[in-house]
């Protein structure tokens, strides 16, 4: 359990809608890792971030920051948290600088005469040392989003949760904000970040949970989820009748045609008997092709269905 | 994994920042320009007409004969309404206006604790409603005495006080109206505590506060009228009499403790384990 920054057991929300809208979940976040929270819109990711910083109250289950059980322990780890919940929030007719010192000044566990350097410095992570002083509703959405992340920044974290960090930012601002996240990481942070974008995963995390309809579908280092896919094979013949049947006389499952082309799910069998079969069978063969599984596969073999907003 | 073991220090710095949201805010400057008005209009008016003499309670008529009356008429025509709508108006904003932004969320990640943000809210209010206070007499004082100038304070008892002990019985007034409309403050704190929608939290507080002023007008609701928070407002003039009666005063203070303790204990209990989710 001590190698884990952030673990649940049965964690579970009911509104009282009577909305589920996360369902037993066992997060198992290991320290140093890049966590990606992956799941489409409604599936319960929010929510499950506002039950771990103690915002909302778990209906069932436990969970744990950092080692230390919560929400009893909110008061000495949250500090060492850094948090982004569904959006920026700030005043308004207050400046981002304004709005970052009174977010300091709401913490007694940091140096006060540190404030300003500290904030200075969150505030130029995320390139927004020029418009500090801009009121905030003069902010658009991304400079928002990245005063969002300058507050999670305002003093060095184990952990960072951040939900949806990129929604709102230009390509380059994405660009930006991933490499600050690897930079953190690499420093040693923790970051869990909740997104439903399959590309950011893969580009920053190194282990992925899956969030479907409030349950956690899957969980585990990136790879590893990758690999539990099924790959599959591409045959394109003239003959692909010929070819669909040597590939399903082969065992191999989920044997489909289109066209000219045939394909399969490998299961068991080594791609190289596949090839031979078929050279065997006299089928010609005018393209052969292994797919791994690519995590949009991943992600419809896993919830049954596209990327569409669950209710 | 930081072995670092985080204390939390004592430290004003949340408090200050509430103050400074409060009075550095420009809606509230135009509401303290609103209360400043008052008196500064009763001075012109008074200056322009004077009035005929005489003694009664609204304090109007003696203004030209010691300027620090100003403060008290003041006080008078601002206390059934525009001191209300400035203490309901934020106090009914301290919790709902910060959910109603989303900064609360930010607030309690950051930690603050559930208990310590009302207390500092509270506290905030209590500043505000003093301020108000203060404000009102305040302009009333200096630009009556500018105009007026000063003199001895005819007590409403008919005895005369010398100049300074005149101050300090409207001192008197300030602090103990100011418990009276922090009392309002922790009503409209509990309000906040039930909503995110600053606006309705101040309208249902103003409807409380006026609404317990009508039935305290109402002679057949006798029975109730000490219950009600408005009900020992006006015994602030039982602080103009010579010698000073507290027959009022010291129920007032009572009702006003009663009310904080009750409606914070209400704010505490209401919010302490509510779900954040805005
Ligand atoms: N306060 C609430 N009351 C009732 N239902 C809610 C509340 N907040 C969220 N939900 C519901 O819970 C589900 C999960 O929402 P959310 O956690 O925001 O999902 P995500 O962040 O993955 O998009 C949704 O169906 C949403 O409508
Ligand atoms: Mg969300």
């Amino acid at each position: 359990m001590t190698d884990l920054a952030v673990v649940s057991t049965g964690l579970t929300k009911r509104f009282r809608s009577g909305q589920v809208a996360v369902n037993t979940v066992d997060l198992a976040v290991p320290y140093g890792s890049v966590y990606g929270f992956l799941g489409p819109n409604g599936s319960g990711k929010t929510t499950t971030i506002r039950l771990l910083l103690g915002l909302v109250r778990p209906t069932a289950g436990t969970h744990r920051l950092l080692g230390s059980a919560m929400p009893g322990a909110a008061a000495r780890v949250l500090p060492r948290v850094g948090a982004l919940v569904e959006g920026p929030a700030f005043h308004p007719y207050l400046s981002g600088l304004d709005n970052l010192r009174r977010l300091d000044a709401a913490d007694r566990t940091v140096e006060p005469r540190s404030a300003g350097a500290r904030i200075d410095a969150a505030l130029d992570r995320v390139g927004l040392l020029a418009a500090r002083r801009k009121r905030y509703r003069h902010y658009s959405l991304g400079m928002r989003q990245r005063l969002a992340i300058a507050a999670a920044l305002l003093r060095p974290r184990d952990l960072l949760i951040l939900d949806e960090p990129t929604n709102g930012l230009d390509p380059q601002g994405t660009r930006e904000v991933r490499s600050l996240l690897s930079a953190l990481s690499a420093t040693g942070t923790t970051v869990v970040l909740s997104t439903h974008l399959l590309s950011e995963v893969e580009q920053i995390c190194s282990h992925v949970g899956v969030m479907h309809l409030g349950r956690l579908v899957a969980q585990g280092p990136l790879a590893e989820l990758r690999a539990r896919t099924a790959p599959s094979v591409e045959v394109r013949s003239a003959d692909a009748a010929g070819a669909a049947r040597v590939l399903t006389e082969l065992g191999l499952t989920e044997v489909v045609t289109v066209g000219e082309t045939a394909t399969g799910v490998l299961g068991g069998v080594v791609p190289e008997k596949v090839v031979a079969a078929l050279v065997h069978a006299d089928v010609p063969v005018r393209g052969f092709q292994v797919r791994s599984a690519d995590l949009e596969e991943m992600f419809v073999q896993l919830t049954g269905e596209g990327f569409d907003v669950s209710g | 994994m930081s072995a670092v073991e985080l204390r939390a220090r004592p430290s004003t710095r949340f408090f200050r920042s509430e103050l400074w949201l409060i009075f550095g805010r420009r809606r509230n400057w135009v509401g303290m320009a609103v209360l400043a008005a008052v008196p500064v209009l009763l001075i012109i008016a008074v200056k322009v007409s004077p009035p005929g003499g005489g003694g009664g309670p609204d304090f109007v008529n003696q203004i030209t004969q010691n300027g620090v009356f100003a403060a008290l008429a003041a006080l008078t025509l601002e206390l059934p309404l525009f001191l209300p709508v400035a203490v309901a108006s934020i106090s009914a904003d301290s919790i709902a206006g910060e959910a109603n932004l989303g900064t609360l969320r930010y607030l309690l990640a950051v930690p603050v604790d559930r208990v310590r943000l009302l207390v500092v809210k509270f506290a905030a209010i209590a500043v505000f409603a003093l301020a108000a206070t203060l404000l009102v007499a305040g302009v009333g004082a200096l630009l009556g005495l500018a105009v007026f100038g000063g003199g001895p304070l005819v007590t409403l008892s008919g005895t005369t006080l010398p100049f300074w002990a005149g101050v300090g019985r409207l001192v008197l007034v300030c602090g103990y109206l100011t418990v009276c409309l922090t009392a309002m403050g922790a009503i409209g704190m509990f309000v906040s505590t039930l909503t995110e929608q600053p606006i309705g939290a101040t309208i249902a507080t103003l409807v409380l506060t006026v609404g317990s002023e009508i039935l305290d007008a109402i002679p057949q609701l006798a029975v109730i009228h000490r219950y009600l928070p408005t009900h020992y407002w006006l015994a602030y003039t039982d602080l103009l009499r010579d010698p000073v009666s507290y027959d009022q005063v010291v129920p007032g203070l009572w009702s006003a403790t009663a009310y904080i303790l009750i409606f914070g204990a209400a704010a505490w209990a209401r919010f302490a384990g509510r779900d954040v989710t805005s």
